[in-house]
């Protein structure tokens, strides 16, 4: 893999360094892993229904990047390149267990919600891209602040999603602690004999992906740099 | 009519891309001409119709709770469930790698077509979530789990078969300029997908 990478970061380097600032502020918005690398689509959009499912989600997938670069960062140079595929899959597949069961523990209804979400972690793109591209190149610092760049980078893309879709869709959002938080009057809702309707669309499968259509859509207008040929 | 209401459930009710959003990454990516997606569209077919009976058999006869009892009684009580991520996910990398050789060997063009996505399908979302959906909702027999992931297969296939045709009909037609690619492939999987609600509630 890329060495001279490798010999770049040999150089003993102070943890935020320029370049080290760079591999956490990049993912949030010039390479983010959704909008721009394309990478971990599916369970960005399969969970944004309810904000609580996505912060979890995003919780999960935290833990599971930082373990899965960290440990096959460390084994870099034991894995054959054959077989690396198979070796990250264990690894990752390793740490899901570690989250599934941990979850189903501490959070048994979320974990019912996000059913087999949770084991699609493994399949994750942002994970396997990031362990191929960087984590199987770099030493396990760099890594691990390239896990966490990315994976708040995949994290605020649900946020974004999941709050735009609870609040259009059920009027209200649920926090932790605090119930349901409503943005009208209780009364104007049309339940209530009021004005206002819930968008019902905005629950369903196919909004996530014009919410995710339209953040990229913002994000290309602003930064020119990132808009494609065709 | 049971295996026939499955895999038409597959395909257009539960489809994989617009119900579930698996296997996103790759439908994305690769849907740029017709011709390449046609070629990964069959490769997910036949690894899903290949896959998700081997980790049928695996499931029911060694990891869930009680599947070990043909071996001896004394088993029984053995719940190995918590390993099945780790067992699927095996199988799966291990019978793609098997596609993968035989492709490469028999169809070089289309390898060279595929290039980089082959070994992805490892790691597209919709083999391993149709081992899971498989394992969630308990099909009585092998016969109908092979039908649903040759349904969900086929549904997967036609989905990207069809965004590409799409995207090579739009290069022609004046998107704004943010939205091209990425975006406006977004929007139209979702306007498809509301398209695609419209078969909710069919019962075969």
């Amino acid at each position: 893999m890329s060495t001279d990478t490798a010999a770049a970061t040999a150089k003993k380097e102070s943890l935020f360094s320029k370049k080290n600032r760079k591999l956490l502020v990049d993912p949030l918005d010039d390479s983010n892993p959704i909008t721009v690398q394309v990478l971990g689509i599916c369970s960005a959009l399969a969970i944004t229904v309810q904000l609580q499912q996505a912060v979890i989600m995003s919780l999960s997938v935290l833990f599971v990047m930082i373990g899965g670069n960290v440990i096959v960062s460390l084994l870099r140079n034991m894995i054959p390149d054959r077989i690396r595929i198979i070796v990250q899959l264990v690894v990752v597949a390793s740490l899901v267990i570690i989250v599934d069961q941990v979850l189903k523990a501490y959070q048994p209804d979320i974990s019912e919600k996000l059913s087999v979400f949770v084991g699609l972690i493994i399949t994750n793109c942002i994970i396997m891209g990031r362990l191929e591209a960087f984590a199987l190149g770099n030493k396990p610092g760099p890594s691990f602040l390239d896990a966490i760049g990315n994976a708040m980078g995949y994290a605020w893309i649900l946020l974004a999603v999941s709050i735009v879709r609870e609040v259009f869709g059920s009027g209200a959002i649920s926090l932790p602690g605090m119930g349901q938080v409503k943005f009208l009057p209780t009364e104007w809702f049309m339940s209530e004999g009021g004005f206002y309707e819930n968008n019902n669309l905005m629950i369903l499968p196919p909004m996530a992906l014009i919410t995710v259509g339209i953040i990229i859509w913002i994000q290309r207008s602003r930064n020119q740099a990132l808009i494609e040929e065709n | 009519m049971e295996y026939l209401s499955i895999f038409v459930k597959g395909i257009f009710i539960e489809n994989m891309i617009f119900a579930y959003f698996l296997g996103m990454c790759s439908y994305l990516a690769v849907s740029k001409t017709v011709k390449t997606a046609n070629g990964l569209g069959l490769a997910v077919i036949f690894v899903l119709g290949i896959t998700v009976p081997i980790n049928y058999l695996l499931e029911n006869y060694v990891l869930k709770e009680g599947a070990l009892a043909w071996i001896d009684p004394e088993y029984a009580s053995v719940d190995l469930s918590f390993l099945s991520f780790i067992m699927f996910i095996a199988v799966i990398a291990s019978m793609v790698q098997l596609v993968e050789m035989i492709v490469e060997k028999f169809a070089p063009a289309l390898y060279g077509a595929l290039g980089i996505f082959l070994p992805l399908i490892a790691v597209n979302c919709s083999i391993l979530g149709g081992a899971l959906f498989m394992q969630d909702r308990q099909y009585p027999s092998i016969g109908e789990a092979t039908v649903f992931g040759l349904g969900s297969g086929v549904g997967w296939w036609l989905a990207i078969v069809a965004i590409a045709a799409i995207r090579e009909k739009i290069r022609y037609s004046h998107v704004p300029a943010p939205l091209k690619g990425l975006g406006i492939t977004f929007i139209i999987t979702g306007l498809m997908g509301i398209a695609f609600m419209s078969f909710m509630g069919i019962e075969i």
